[in-house]
């Protein structure tokens, strides 16, 4: 409950700066949704992290289900799964964001790599990534990512120094990509062709 | 994120020179926004660019153009003036119920065009998408000022005493007339923002002539041609933040038409019930003062002067002086994204470039670990799939009867949780059991060589008071045996195999009278004196309710008391 209490006050007022000058109401926080994005879940692991008595650097990750409410066709659907990693620990820097993401990309066999500015209501600064594609002959939005901003990160009791940066990306889309699958139908759900999941080889993604 | 539609010429020309698509492609890239499309309507080459759904500021071709002309350092930043009051609206009591919120600005003088026609149009409908939620939060009223007669009134009265000639109509109605005939147009949305209210917002002038009617629609008589030269701009919501967003935005973009550029003229807000006066637009500009250091701090960006770094701001639209390591940075009207410093310190970044940042890995060393319900759900993957069953992913949403009547267990909706806005029949509950999405495989995969082996491993989710949310996840593993005979001793073969794999003795099986399999051939699976699942031959009714041909069994349980 303290928590809630504390981020009423970040978001009315201009307890922090500027504030959002909104009128923030607990009934509404209250509400039961299907997660849109699997952020919610980090957001509760790192106010556990902020609980702590003292702060330990940390690394988190999840792959997992999130749902929303879209237009259904060919690409979407009401579900799909989300990765998402999560780096916490003192002067942590856009530059680091960019480190790691390269890192991460390039065990996915992704090397060639553009950032773009973004916007996330809960990061700043966010990046979209890009990456080339050699069939598509085009650069393809992979990911998302940013650090968190610290009027969600203070109230939580994470210290003023330290900076959590965060990325995310959709299982479904990649792996739609590199299989060349254009109906999402094809890749999960009970329409998928049981033949497919027998025959397919294994996922070697070092394997050019 | 919204898009925005741009005459690509009309851009060019506003930038001073013309670019190739790619090139185009690449500055756009570069200062966070991104050319989505490239279209022909009447012969004449449009843009779609997707803009960031913070920056009202970009949303028209002025603002997009002005940005890029300052990022570009073509131009610098222009001040905006307001000018003194000359007309007012009264604000009367009876808006608080339905509307609270109304502000006002004029622009004198100003010129239009077909295309700045056009363009005013288009930014008042992102403006209604976007910040105003489809007019639900705000909505935008715009008035050839030289057709009206100040001081204005906004009040709002009962439906039957409204009459009003709304735009492109060819005669006066009462407002129940106006919303019997919009309700089957583009304009029915806007009417159910209104449903259920005793009374309905309207603003009118000296003479009683109704200028519009928020959200709906704006009058006949009051409406901009291109001949209109003096603007009247309203804006009334039901969140005060957004509807000052929202006019600041209209006056800092349009006022660039207007023969005094950059200036508007405010316009006097009285509140008949406190008598509390005020004018708008507000055009309201602050000084941030931060240290240069910290702020390219969280960028890692080392080789940066403050003056360096007020330059890359001023270019950003954000106009700002170094002294010493302290840096005065001014955030106008047109920014008001700029929350707090993180975003300032985003803006130095995007000037600096973000390709250009120099990577670095963190310096920390951290023991990594699996939860333990995962760890164990790849290792029962693993087993149920060297036994020869083949792994499938289905939705985690099915309709109610997925989970009940077409089981034959009607009463197992009772704990389930409900979607309150399911799109299709097929999404209404989440999923209690694993065993339907499994199902809806079997009917999907008539020409799989038989017999058919199949499990998934997934989260049900069951409602349960002790949880903060009122429901819990639990990880279940479902197999099935689909083939010419029913296959029972495989599915109970796999159950030993499990656990004995799992090193579990201390579980049982136990006849049971489950609807959902044939009469003496269900079973429940108890773990510790715990059911913690079943196991059978399933009911012929269960197979045609799911359109299966041929016998089943199958085995459900779930994993939780075994990790």
């Amino acid at each position: 409950m303290g928590y809630n209490y504390d981020w009423k006050a970040v978001v009315s007022t201009q307890s922090t700066g500027m504030g959002y000058n909104y009128d923030w109401k607990i009934e509404e926080a209250q509400k039961n949704i299907l997660r849109t994005h699997t952020t919610a879940v980090s957001a509760k692991m790192l106010y556990q992290l902020g609980q702590q008595k003292e702060f330990t650097p940390t690394k988190l990750f999840s792959i997992d289900r999130v749902f929303r409410n879209e237009t259904l066709d060919a690409t979407h659907l009401a579900e799909f799964h989300q990765i998402e990693g999560v780096v916490a620990d003192r002067n942590l820097t856009l530059g680091h964001l960019i480190g790691v993401l390269s890192a991460f990309f390039k065990k996915l066999g992704l090397e060639k790599l553009k950032f773009k500015p973004a916007y996330n209501p809960y990061t700043e600064p966010s990046m979209e990534i890009f990456s080339y594609h050699p069939g598509l002959k085009k650069w393809v939005e992979i990911g998302n990512s940013g650090m968190f901003r610290p009027e969600m990160l203070l109230p939580m009791g994470i210290p003023s120094d330290v900076n959590v940066i965060a990325w995310g990306l959709s299982l479904e889309r990649p792996t739609m990509i590199k299989y060349g699958i254009n109906n999402i139908r094809e890749l999960i759900g009970p329409k998928v062709n049981l033949n497919m999941v027998q025959e397919n080889p294994i996922c070697r993604l070092d394997k050019v | 994120m919204p898009t925005i539609t741009v005459t690509r010429d009309v851009l060019y020309e506003k930038l001073g020179r013309s670019y190739t698509n790619e090139e185009f492609e690449d500055e756009c890239f570069d200062f966070g926004i991104e050319l989505d499309d490239v279209v022909e309507e009447n012969s004449v080459t449009k843009f779609k660019i997707d803009i960031p759904a913070n920056r009202y500021d970009l949303l028209c071709v002025e603002g997009l153009a002005r940005s890029l002309n300052v990022f570009r350092q073509r131009c610098g930043v222009p001040k905006f003036i307001v000018k003194e009051a000359t007309e007012r609206i009264v604000i009367d009591e009876s808006v608080s119920c339905v509307r609270p919120y109304c502000v006002a600005a004029i622009l004198r003088n100003i010129k239009f065009t077909e295309e700045v026609y056009n363009s005013f149009i288009l930014l008042q409908d992102k403006l209604h998408q976007n910040i105003g939620r489809e007019r639900s939060l705000v909505s935008i009223g715009t008035h050839d000022l030289d057709t009206i007669q100040g001081p204005f009134k906004y009040q709002a009265l009962p439906p039957q005493d409204i009459r009003f000639h709304p735009l492109n109509q060819s005669s006066v109605m009462s407002a129940p007339e106006m919303f019997e005939l919009f309700r089957q147009t583009y304009l029915k949305p806007y009417l159910q923002i209104l449903d259920g209210c005793p009374v309905y917002p309207l603003i009118t002038d000296a003479n009683g002539v109704v200028l519009s009617l928020p959200p709906i629609i704006n009058g006949e008589h009051s409406k901009i041609t291109l001949n209109t030269q003096n603007v009247l701009i309203e804006v009334t919501a039901k969140d005060r933040e957004k509807c000052k967003i929202v006019l600041d935005t209209i006056c800092t973009m349009f006022s660039e038409h207007c023969a005094d550029k950059y200036t508007c003229e405010a316009v006097e807000i009285v509140a008949m019930s406190t008598g509390n006066k005020s004018t708008t637009p507000k055009m309201a500009y602050r000084t941030e003062n931060c240290s240069a250091k910290q702020m390219c701090m969280k960028s890692g960006i080392t080789d940066l002067s403050p003056g360096n770094v007020a330059d890359l701001l001023t270019r950003m639209h954000l106009p700002s002086k170094a002294d010493g390591d302290m840096v005065s940075v001014e955030v106008g009207p047109t920014r008001h994204d700029i929350l707090h410093q993180c975003d300032i310190e985003e803006d130095i970044a995007i000037a600096y470039g973000f390709n250009n940042i120099p990577k670095q890995i963190p310096n920390l060393y951290t023991i990594g670990t699996e939860q333990e319900v995962n760890k164990l759900t790849d290792s029962v993957r693993e087993e149920v799939a060297r036994a020869g069953f083949t792994e499938v992913l289905t939705f985690s949403l099915c309709s109610r009867d997925d989970i009940s009547n077409s089981l034959r267990i009607p009463k197992a909706i009772d704990k389930a949780v409900l979607i309150a806005n399911p799109k299709t029949f097929e999404f209404q509950v989440v999923r209690t059991l694993l065993l339907p999405g499994i199902l809806k495989t079997v009917s999907c995969n008539r020409k799989m060589p038989l017999p058919l082996k199949i499990f998934e491993i997934g989260d049900v989710v069951l409602k349960n008071e002790d949880e903060e949310t009122g429901c819990k996840n639990y990880r279940q593993v479902c197999a099935l045996y689909c083939g010419k005979t029913s296959g029972f001793e495989v599915v109970h073969g796999l159950l030993d195999r499990l656990m004995m794999a799992l090193n579990e003795e201390n579980y049982s099986i136990q006849q049971s009278s489950d609807p959902m399999f044939f009469s003496g051939r269900g079973a429940d699976v108890i773990h510790g004196n715990k059911k913690i699942g079943h196991m059978g031959i399933l009911h012929p009714e269960v197979l045609e309710n799911f359109d299966i041909v041929l016998p089943c069994s199958i085995l459900e349980i779930d994993l939780g008391p075994l990790v």
